[in-house]
């Protein structure tokens, strides 16, 4: 018998409690958008409010939101985008005529010519043909079939989507992932959601965060006792560690996955992101398929990618795309259920990423300009990290690692004891302590590196290289008067 | 492990493409265009986006359009404003994971005015990549799959297939409740406590998930019965889980839509402090047709505060909505008003919609039941028609003889020799033993009397074929 009132007074419990909800749930937490940002959020409305504090605007270097700092967007991009939008433009002789055939293109391809139309759940054909294309000549001409590249909204998306696919058993056979540490927090909280197990491996902070297979191999070992290890997840270049791999390195990291039956995540939405001299991008596909047969028909792989940051800094629009490699044709049909229960990725950004990978040719109106605000924002952000490295060293108590690429920086942390126990006794964890003194006392907002994962007994923060350079000078500027009060007020 | 069942999973769609593939390249067909009318793709099938929120859209994404006199001042105003709320000033910046603030305060007085004035709280609202996404999410936050017996949800049948999917791959079990085609595909409580009863021992439901107005039967629940489903709820102990995304699409006389918050509100106490509601919509539908932006929103009613941390936080790590999605919705909920200059045009573009639904609703009624083995209910509602289908023993026995479902026999004969691709019953569910296909209604006028000239030729000679 339920819990009915007979008189009409209720006594009726909730369905949904903290009890009954789905545990898995419970656990997922998310540090880019955390307790700190709440508090950023509320600062700033207390600002608007007209309440005095020791700056007038919170600097959000927490996430990586290009356009959020001040970076225009693609001139090209958004001219197609607005005449896809309202094709009425298309008459409009202020466009240029590459913009409009572009616009066109896409329209023809958008079912009733509306991109308000639902495309196929895998992605617009053409579009998928044109990022396979742009694959084989990044690739230096190894095949991409289109068949097998999945449109997404976002990245993230497509993360989520392959690890529910992966994710299965119970117990001892559940599914085990591997994932970087420090790592993107979207990757423990899919898999919190997804009851997945976590394997930390840990990349080595003194050599440039780079990633050692004796290491992969020590978590994967132990993880073997608890738990089915079946994914190994890269994030190249890094996040929120900045390191670009080696060529080598991504090799072994191949011949690994190969020999303990792997399937590899290779995310890869900062490959435009490269600046350290001697550093560059290899795509994990395009090893992959130059280490022979003997691995490029067997080991299976997933390469993601996205309109979010590299040049474009799209993040609203959400578009992007994984190409898998080697999956199993079942596995596939399942894929293709999956994707399909959200119909489909928005179209806006599917055309935006049509553009991406298309962009304009040497031979036409617009390419001038593209080339020019392209290399204006690469090499802003280049030198951005170089500024941001640089200065970060010269602070006694700060660390930094080269910031090779993508777009943050987790510099190394000291604090001294008597901080750490002050942390405790507030009942936070010692960098979430320090960075939430930063965000009152200077109101920069960063993300305490324990949301990203690190070694026991070690301090970090993530930080964006995203303001405008003489912003940015001043908040490095301020960290660093910060950092030595902070240390002279514990010491 | 694969059944027939699950293989037939998009073979008609795919089918559907080739075949489009085919007459791009010239080959010769019977037809010259597939009408495609499988989905609820207003734009698909050829009806037109509303002008001022294309051009919204397009001065948010290009800003220099704001100057330009080529677009009506409010037009250009609005843009400003909206981009005057993304971070950044650019619909190219994250926005905080619930939605644009303003926005999400601007769908709120939209529930609260649609409700006559029932109080709608902001921290309630989430926005979301399309209605699916936010029925995953909270559907995700009840379901435990460790459960022992295991989670159920109760859904009505016909269904929406994806929802389904959603459930299944969850975890959850689905416990059916048929929807009575007699009278309508009215919502019976007989037939809900029926369900609830088959459960027993079979997994514990919690959810009661329901459609209104319909998808694919096009009913439109009165008052009356929106208060039977809360009352069930109440007393059964199951959280409402409720698609309103048709709530634009009424046509039937003495028809109205009235939505679950207001109903529950106004039966006061005990419900109305207590029943868990989760209400859906979105962009996709009604008159902006945006399928393609991917935009929606789910209010949230008499949760649990701590269970709503959480369910902050699982929005949280998805980022945020498409930032023109979320306009769209913006544009949807606070629309043009008299005296605007881009209203006399807003007006006559929804009238023009209204009224080709409104005849599409009816033609399709006449032709459907002027067919011999064809039969269907007037549609109050909603964009689809479920016409009922009384196959013969014989195209019975042929579709087995294929290894395929009756009523997908039937829609793959009449997208191959018609050229009209529709959704078989099956996939949507039905009462055993009987057929039904499922297609859209919202098309323009003369692509809907090709489609209904196109499917009585093709239905006269199916049945005579297998007479």
């Amino acid at each position: 018998m339920s819990q009915q009132a007979v008189n009409g007074i209720s006594h009726r419990g909730r369905v949904l409690t903290l009890d009954s909800m789905n545990p898995n749930v419970k656990r997922v937490e998310y540090a880019v958008r955390g307790p700190i940002v709440q508090r950023a959020v509320q600062i700033e409305k207390e600002l608007k409010e007209g309440v005095k504090k020791p700056f007038t605007e919170v600097i959000k270097a927490n996430i990586g939101d290009a356009h959020a700092m001040g970076q225009k967007p693609i001139t090209f991009f958004r001219q197609v985008l607005a005449l896809c939008s309202y094709p009425a433009l298309l008459e409009d002789s202020k466009f240029p005529e590459d913009v409009k055939k572009r616009a066109q293109r896409i329209l023809e391809a958008c079912g009733g010519h509306s991109i308000g139309a639902y495309s196929t759940s895998q992605g617009i054909e053409c579009i998928r043909q044109d990022v396979a294309r742009y694959i084989e000549k990044r690739d230096g001409g190894i095949p991409s079939n289109p068949d097998n590249i999945y449109l997404s909204t976002g990245a993230s998306d497509a993360i989520v989507t392959i690890l529910k696919l992966l994710v299965c058993g119970e117990g001892r056979d559940r599914t085990g992932v591997m994932i970087s540490i420090p790592q993107y927090p979207l990757y423990s909280a899919a898999l919190a959601d997804l009851g997945a197990v976590q394997i930390n491996y840990y990349l080595d902070e003194d050599n440039c965060w780079s990633l050692n297979i004796a290491e992969l191999r020590r978590a994967l070992n132990a993880a073997r006792e608890h738990c089915n290890p079946r994914v190994l997840c890269i994030i190249n270049p890094g996040n929120p560690t900045g390191q670009v791999q080696s060529r080598q390195c991504i090799e072994d990291v191949i011949r690994f996955a190969k020999e303990e039956h792997l399937f590899l995540m290779a995310d890869e939405v900062y490959q435009d992101n490269v600046y350290a001299e001697g550093c560059q991008f290899h795509s994990f596909k395009k090893v992959l398929f130059e280490m022979g047969p003997e691995y490029s028909n067997t080991v299976e792989m997933a390469s993601f990618h996205s309109t979010s940051k590299c040049y474009m800094g799209e993040c609203g629009f959400r578009g992007g795309y994984m190409e898998v490699i080697n999956l199993d044709p079942e596995v596939k049909a399942q894929l293709i259920k999956l994707v399909s229960v959200r119909l489909c990725p928005p179209v806006p950004g599917q055309a935006l990423l049509d553009l991406v990978v298309n962009p304009p040719q040497p031979d036409e109106p617009s390419y001038a300009t593209f080339m020019t605000e392209r290399t204006a924002v690469l090499s802003t952000l280049a030198e951005k990290a170089r500024l941001t490295e640089q200065i970060f060293n010269t602070v006694p108590g700060i660390t930094c690692n080269p910031v090779q690429g993508a777009m943050y920086t987790f510099p190394c942390i000291t604090l001294p004891q008597k901080a750490i126990d002050k942390a405790k006794e507030l009942g936070l964890v010692p960098d979430m302590f320090y960075c939430m003194r930063l965000l009152e006392e200077d109101g920069i907002c960063l993300v305490p590196g324990s949301g990203f994962g690190q070694r026991e007994g070690t301090y970090h923060f993530r930080m964006t290289i995203l303001p405008p350079t003489d912003k940015l000078k001043v908040v490095l500027q301020k960290i660093r008067e910060f950092h030595l009060r902070f240390t002279q007020e514990f010491s | 492990m694969w059944n027939m069942k699950q293989l037939e999973y998009g073979a008609l769609a795919r089918r559907a493409n080739r075949i489009k593939d085919e007459l791009r390249q010239g080959v010769r067909k019977p037809y010259k265009e597939v009408i495609d009318v499988f989905q609820g793709d207003l734009h698909g099938a050829g009806m037109k986006p509303l002008t001022f929120v294309r051009q919204v859209l397009a001065a948010c994404v290009y800003p220099p359009l704001i100057n330009s006199n080529n677009l009506p001042l409010d037009v250009r105003q609005r843009a400003q404003e909206e981009l005057g709320r993304c971070v950044g000033g650019s619909v190219g910046s994250y926005s905080a994971a619930a939605g644009i603030p303003e926005i999400v305060h601007s769908i709120s007085e939209f529930i609260k005015r649609r409700d006559g004035g029932i109080p709608s709280h902001p921290e309630n609202i989430y926005i979301s990549p399309g209605s699916q996404w936010s029925i995953s999410n909270i559907l995700n936050v009840l379901v435990n799959r460790e459960a022992s017996p295991r989670t159920g949800v109760l859904i009505p049948v016909p269904f929406y297939n994806k929802t389904v999917l959603s459930i299944t791959q969850l975890g959850a079990v689905t416990v059916p409740y048929y929807l009575s085609e007699e009278q309508g595909w009215a919502l019976q409580v007989d037939e809900l406590q029926r369900a609830l009863e088959s459960a027993k021992g079979v997994c514990n439901p919690v959810a009661l998930y329901v459609i209104n107005p319909g998808n694919p039967a096009g009913y439109v629940q009165s008052q009356k019965s929106v208060q039977e489903v809360i009352r069930f709820a109440w007393e059964k102990r199951l959280f409402l889980l409720v698609d309103e995304l048709y709530q634009d699409c009424v046509y039937g006389e003495n028809c109205e839509f009235v939505s679950y918050k207001r109903t529950l509100s106004e039966m006061g106490p005990p419900f109305s402090g207590t029943v868990e509601l989760a209400s859906f919509h979105s962009v996709s539908k009604g008159f902006l047709g945006e399928c393609g932006l991917r935009a929606g929103y789910v209010e949230l009613v008499n949760l649990d505060p701590a269970v709503m941390k959480h369910i902050h936080t699982l929005s949280s790590k998805d980022s945020c909505t498409p930032i023109l999605g979320q306009i769209a919705l913006d544009l949807m909920t606070d629309p043009p008003k008299p005296g605007d200059p881009s209203y006399p045009l807003y007006k006559q573009e929804i009238e023009h919609i209204r009224a080709v639904l409104v005849h599409n609703v009816k033609r399709v009624h006449e032709v459907i039941n002027s067919l011999p083995g064809f039969s269907c209910p007037p549609l109050e509602g909603g964009l689809f028609a479920f016409p009922r289908l009384n196959l013969t023993p014989k195209a019975i026995q042929k579709a087995k003889e294929l290894g395929l479902q009756p009523d997908t026999f039937y829609c793959t004969r009449l997208l191959e020799e018609g050229g009209v691709f529709t959704g078989p019953g099956w996939e949507y569910g039905q009462k055993e033993g009987t057929y039904h296909i499922r297609f859209c209604i919202a098309a323009p006028q003369d692509v809907m009397e090709e489609l209904l000239r196109r499917l009585s030729s093709f239905h006269m000679t199916f049945m005579k074929d297998f007479s």
